[in-house]
């Protein structure tokens, strides 16, 4: 769906539900799913519909992922480190 | 041509009665103010709660019980007339408290309220009680008290199906109309506003802070003050809270409703970091996992206080017809306000439970 302009490889490497994804430095997570591939980043809480990445910029609270065991995180106010572990938001988030 | 029955004031108090009147067929008219109200009904925090209301007062400790009752008959009604589902729970209720002094007036008042009010099975429940049925809890809860019949429901859904259920039934809605005369007699009241003016045989006030300035036009008495309380809202939730609270609520959508700060400040609704951190401390005490939740939405709103904090109810005296209506639990009273004020109301007379609802018992004479 998405094609990054700039073809040069990327350099950080992070896990999304187990498959590794590579990013660009500076790359938000949901820019680097996107680039990816992946376009469903969660299910709502109630009636678990798949949702993706719309206002790329804090507002709709669409890329919900989690990230190292921490739920709704914003995937695209969220810059892509080595190493992540990011996961689908599956519902709402369980903090017990 | 008039109605039947006029009600002023469109939040949950005159909403229930407006829909419980026409449910009994009457003719029913709605009048509303608009977003210059203080408009409690859309502040409230949800809870459908028993345990701890009346002591003082049994007619109210058993009014707040009728209502309870009748709830699962008023949430069926309307989710029958207009689908909504007002998210009517009630799982039984938690007070929590942080300390041994908590515990002991905690008690102290489930005791009082009992000897006053007669058994409805609330108990307290020591530390090891309480942390054995919620899971979660954090050190500092010693204990709770519990209440079998306590719930909560979502108060805007409410608010909309009562609106939604009277149009349904013809009853009509008139918003953005501030109330500016009365025109008073027997059984005839004409309200006017502007030019326009609604007739009915009967009159209920029940305009919530509104209320004190239109009474009198119909020579009622209805003294309430403004009592703030702020309320946050977290980010929805797994479900981790299967038992509603005084404080701290998960809806059934998963948000994380706490609350409740008690604050005498006038007409102000404004926000306040102070009060807010607060409230989120006391509930992280409880729930340490809340450490982590994301608040999304904060706001203040004014509950509608009479001096004893008790309902006011009366018939006007001088003027049959015209009622007061007026309690801080709208949505706990949804109940009994449309299932056995109104008709009470459409029959003239209200019964003699209503008897200590009067304002009188504010001008009893010092000794």
């Amino acid at each position: 769906m998405f094609r990054r302009l700039d073809t040069a490889p990327g350099e950080i490497r992070f896990s999304f539900d187990g498959r590794e994804i590579v990013a660009r430095l500076g790359d938000s997570v949901a820019v680097a799913l996107l680039a990816a591939g992946e376009v469903s980043l969660r299910e709502t809480p109630i009636s678990g519909a798949p949702r993706a990445p719309y206002c790329m910029m804090g507002i709709c609270f669409d890329c919900l992922v989690e990230i190292d065991g921490m739920g709704n995180r914003q995937a695209c106010l969220t810059q892509a480190t080595q190493g992540m572990n990011v996961r689908r938001q599956r519902g709402a988030r369980s903090v017990l | 041509m008039g109605y039947d029955l006029i009600v002023v004031g469109g939040g949950l108090v005159g909403g229930a009665i407006a829909w419980g009147a026409a449910a009994q067929g009457a003719s029913v008219a709605l009048l509303d103010q608009g977003d210059i109200a203080y408009r409690a009904a859309r502040g409230n925090f949800g809870l459908v709660w028993v345990q701890s209301k009346g002591a003082g007062m049994p007619a109210y400790a058993h009014w707040t019980r009728t209502s309870a009752e009748l709830w699962p008959q008023l949430a069926a009604a309307l989710a029958g007339a207009t689908g909504v589902d007002v998210a009517l729970r009630q799982p039984g209720g938690l007070a929590f408290c942080l300390s041994d002094k908590e515990m002991e007036s905690r008690t102290a008042l489930l005791h009082r309220m009992h000897n006053e009010s007669g058994d409805i099975g609330t108990r307290i429940l020591d530390r090891a009680e309480v942390h054995a049925m919620v899971p979660g809890l954090g050190d500092r809860v010693v204990g709770a008290s519990f209440c079998p019949i306590d719930g909560h429901a979502n108060p805007l859904y409410l608010l909309r199906a009562l609106h939604d259920a009277l149009l349904k039934l013809g009853g009509e809605y008139f918003p953005g109309r501030t109330v500016d005369a009365i025109d008073a007699a027997p059984h005839s009241f004409t309200v006017r506003r502007g030019a326009e003016s609604f007739t009915a045989a009967k009159l209920v006030i029940a305009a919530g802070l509104g209320s004190r300035d239109l009474a009198p036009m119909v020579a009622l008495d209805m003294p309430v003050t403004p009592l703030r309380g702020q309320i946050l809202v977290t980010e929805r939730l797994r479900p981790f809270l299967a038992y509603a609270t005084h404080v701290i609520r998960q809806t059934a959508e998963g948000s994380v409703m706490l609350g409740d700060s008690q604050e005498d400040v006038g007409f102000d609704t404004s926000t306040t970091t102070s009060v807010m951190r607060d409230i989120a401390a006391r509930n992280v005490e409880v729930f340490p996992a809340l450490k982590d939740a994301s608040i999304v939405r904060v706001w203040a709103a004014l509950r509608v206080m009479s001096p004893d904090g008790f309902p006011i109810y009366q018939q006007s005296e001088k003027y049959p017809g015209a009622f007061a209506a007026t309690c801080h639990s709208g949505v706990t009273l949804a109940g009994a306000h449309a299932l056995a004020l109104a008709p009470a109301i459409l029959a003239g007379e209200l019964p003699e439970r209503f008897a200590a609802f009067s304002p009188s018992r504010f001008h009893v004479p010092a000794a």
